[in-house]
């Protein structure tokens, strides 16, 4: 299959991110095809979350082009991209710790008007995440971490996004639970949602996904199918701990 | 309680009034003639003897002996919590609304007034929660909203003659903008930075209010300001203005339930508990902080065109840094974004300084003493936001 030829649903082109003076991205160029998951890999501080949050405009990009659905979108205001369904679950997780679980889903919703459709997706995620469901009236701030997680990505999902961007989903979990997040970003890929994942666990995410790319201090250092980079003995010797 | 919890216990009283005892005695005892015991022994004890006299009790309690008076009296508050929980929400508000209606007809010229004084300060808190409880936008100049409002109708009456009903959307709105004209240039701030900024701007208002002599007549503040007339009725007694500032405040009361239980309200809760989390559910960060700004700002507007047609007077010096501060202490002590807790806040500390006029020198050592205890007793206000899903629960 020749990707080239297809059209990407979310393409940075030689995209330049800065704080203050500091270039964060240092032109990077990548692409997302619909339906695929494509994982980003790198050091601490290579800029992965500042890539996400550029794709966002949260971070504004400083040169270079962000073309979402075929679109120019760097000057979309952030809060009205999950309307067009491009939706993050940031590092952190960052739910609001005083809403409620319920409110939390809500708020991923917020810009919805479909009250039956959101009705609808909130069942979905409560199947999703059982968890929840159980914990509903709680605090979001009193859940454990790995109930976080899974209310992060809940809520992102109330949003009905095409593209999910996600930034270190695995941080600070146990390892059975981390698998289970992983089969359930595979559950939410398989109902045609693109996923954009940033990890860590490079072995894990390259595992889960069919393309990757890796970043090293700003710049794209290597792009692969992700069955490749896992076979590369540079990657595995970089970030796989060989 | 083991042994030593109670140790504990009695040693922290002694250090706390070994403490106070240190306090008060500079506070009292430095005379001309030099420093003396006797009136601070006099005070101190009585204080040292009540305090040891509680613990006692509270010991007792905890040993189980009083258990014989404290079972039936928990059991009937109990039963009586049980009734107000069962009891309808529309009737007891009904019922306050009723007491508040007759409030007058049993209360003198000094309840009236109190009173008053109690109705303004609702609007001010609820304004400012709307600010600082649901947008978690922390605001020490709040207070010039207020002189916004005083002065638009203080100017409006006397220099084209509108009357009051007018004035009070007029003065609203030009709180509001005023609202905005902080809220903008503070938006990316957060909070110490926007504390300062705004405590800032609380003082260039008053500062302009006392300076620019030709329009507000500086220090000497504005006299003959009219009372509200409705198609020939003057609001001239006490007793009647106390319904035009019960109408306003009920006005309020019910503006702010709508506005919390709205997209908006939810909006500015997610805004408070992380701003690019909100962002990134779509929420437009930039217009909803100004939008409380804005709101905050209306509600002190209105309540400041009634102050001003109640005084009959307006000058500067009402609209310093320690109203602002008065009025967030009550929407913290009260609890924040709650409607009843900062309707008890203002109560508990209107009331207060009142309660305690007898004790003329000491009363704001007391009200401040009272104020520390109770944030230690209940840090979370005394009446907190309660917590649970609305929205999607409700639809189940
Ligand atoms: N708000 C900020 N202000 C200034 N510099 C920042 C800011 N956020 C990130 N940076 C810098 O930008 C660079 C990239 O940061 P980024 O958060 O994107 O890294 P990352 O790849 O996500 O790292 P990690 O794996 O540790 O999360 C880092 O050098 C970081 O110090
Ligand atoms: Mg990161």
């Amino acid at each position: 299959m020749n990707q080239d030829s297809r059209q990407p649903i979310l393409e940075l082109r030689n995209v330049v991110s800065a704080y203050g003076r500091i270039r964060a991205l240092k032109g990077i160029s990548l692409k997302v095809f619909d339906g695929e998951i494509v994982t980003i890999i790198g050091a601490n501080g290579a800029g992965k979350s500042t890539t996400l949050m550029t794709m966002c405009n949260v971070v504004k990009a400083v040169e270079g082009d962000i073309f979402y659905k075929g679109e120019r979108i760097n000057d979309v205001a952030p809060d009205q991209l999950p309307t067009r369904g491009l939706c993050q679950v940031p590092e952190g997780r960052r739910i609001f710790p005083r809403l409620t679980v319920t409110e939390n889903l809500d708020m991923g919703a917020f810009f919805r008007r479909d009250s039956a459709g959101i009705k609808e997706d909130l069942e979905r995620v409560y199947d999703l995440f059982p968890k929840l469901r159980e914990r509903r009236r709680q605090l979001g701030g009193t859940l454990s971490g790995g109930e976080q997680q899974m209310l992060a990505m809940g809520r992102a999902l109330m949003s009905r996004p095409r593209v999910l961007l996600l930034d270190e989903p695995s941080m600070g979990l146990a390892p059975l639970l981390v698998k289970q997040i992983f089969d359930i970003i595979a559950t939410i890929n398989g109902q045609g949602v693109t996923v954009v994942l940033v990890e860590q666990n490079a072995n894990l995410a390259l595992q889960c996904a069919q393309r990757g790319y890796v970043l090293e201090t700003g710049s794209v250092v290597m792009e692969d199918e992700a069955s490749a980079l896992l076979h590369n003995p540079d990657i595995r010797k970089a970030y796989l701990g060989e | 309680m083991t042994i030593q919890e109670s140790k504990r216990l009695w040693v922290s009283l002694g250090v706390g009034l070994f403490w106070f005892l240190m306090l008060l005695w500079p506070l009292l005892g430095i005379k001309p003639g030099g420093l003396e015991f006797s009136e601070t022994w006099a005070v101190f004890s009585k204080i040292a003897v009540a305090a040891v006299l509680i613990v006692a009790v509270y010991h007792l309690r905890q040993a189980g002996v009083l258990d014989f008076i404290g079972t039936p009296l928990v059991k009937a508050s109990e039963a009586v919590g049980r009734g107000y929980q069962k009891a309808p929400t529309w009737l007891l508000l009904a019922v306050v609304l009723a007491a508040a209606l007759i409030y007058p007809q049993f209360a003198g010229r000094y309840g009236n007034d109190v009173a008053i004084s109690v109705l303004i300060y609702i609007c001010l808190g609820l304004g400012l929660n709307v600010v600082v409880g649901l947008a978690g936008l922390l605001d020490l100049g709040y207070i010039a909203f207020y002189g916004v409002g005083a002065y638009a109708y203080a100017l409006l009456s006397l220099h084209f003659g509108l009357s009051f009903w007018t004035c009070l959307p007029i003065a609203a709105m030009l709180a509001a903008i005023s609202g905005c004209i902080i809220g903008f240039p503070t938006l990316r701030m957060r909070g110490d930075y926007l504390a300062i900024v705004t405590l800032g701007f609380g003082e260039i208002v008053r500062l302009i209010l006392n300076n620019w002599m030709t329009l507000t007549n500086g220090p000497n503040g504005i006299l003959g300001i009219p009372r509200p007339d409705f198609f020939g009725y003057n609001f001239a007694s006490l007793s009647s203005l106390y319904y035009v500032i019960l109408g306003i405040a009920v006005f309020t009361v019910l503006a702010v339930y709508r506005l919390n239980h709205s997209r908006i309200g939810r909006a500015w809760e997610a805004i408070r508990e992380d701003e690019t989390a909100a962002e990134l559910m779509g929420v437009n960060t930039f217009l909803l902080k100004l939008l409380a700004y804005a709101m905050g700002a209306t509600f002190a507007g209105l309540a400041g065109a009634f102050f001003a047609s109640r005084m009959r007077f307006v000058g500067p010096e009402s609209f310093t840094f320690l109203e602002s501060a008065m009025v967030l202490a009550m929407v913290v002590l009260g609890g924040m974004g709650s409607i009843p807790g900062v309707i008890l806040g203002v109560l508990v500390l209107v009331a207060l300084p009142e309660l305690f006029r007898d004790f003329e020198l000491y009363r704001m050592l007391v009200f401040g003493g009272v104020m520390c205890t109770m944030m230690l007793v209940r840090p979370a206000g005394l009446w907190p936001a309660k917590r649970v899903g609305r929205r999607s629960e409700e639809m189940e």
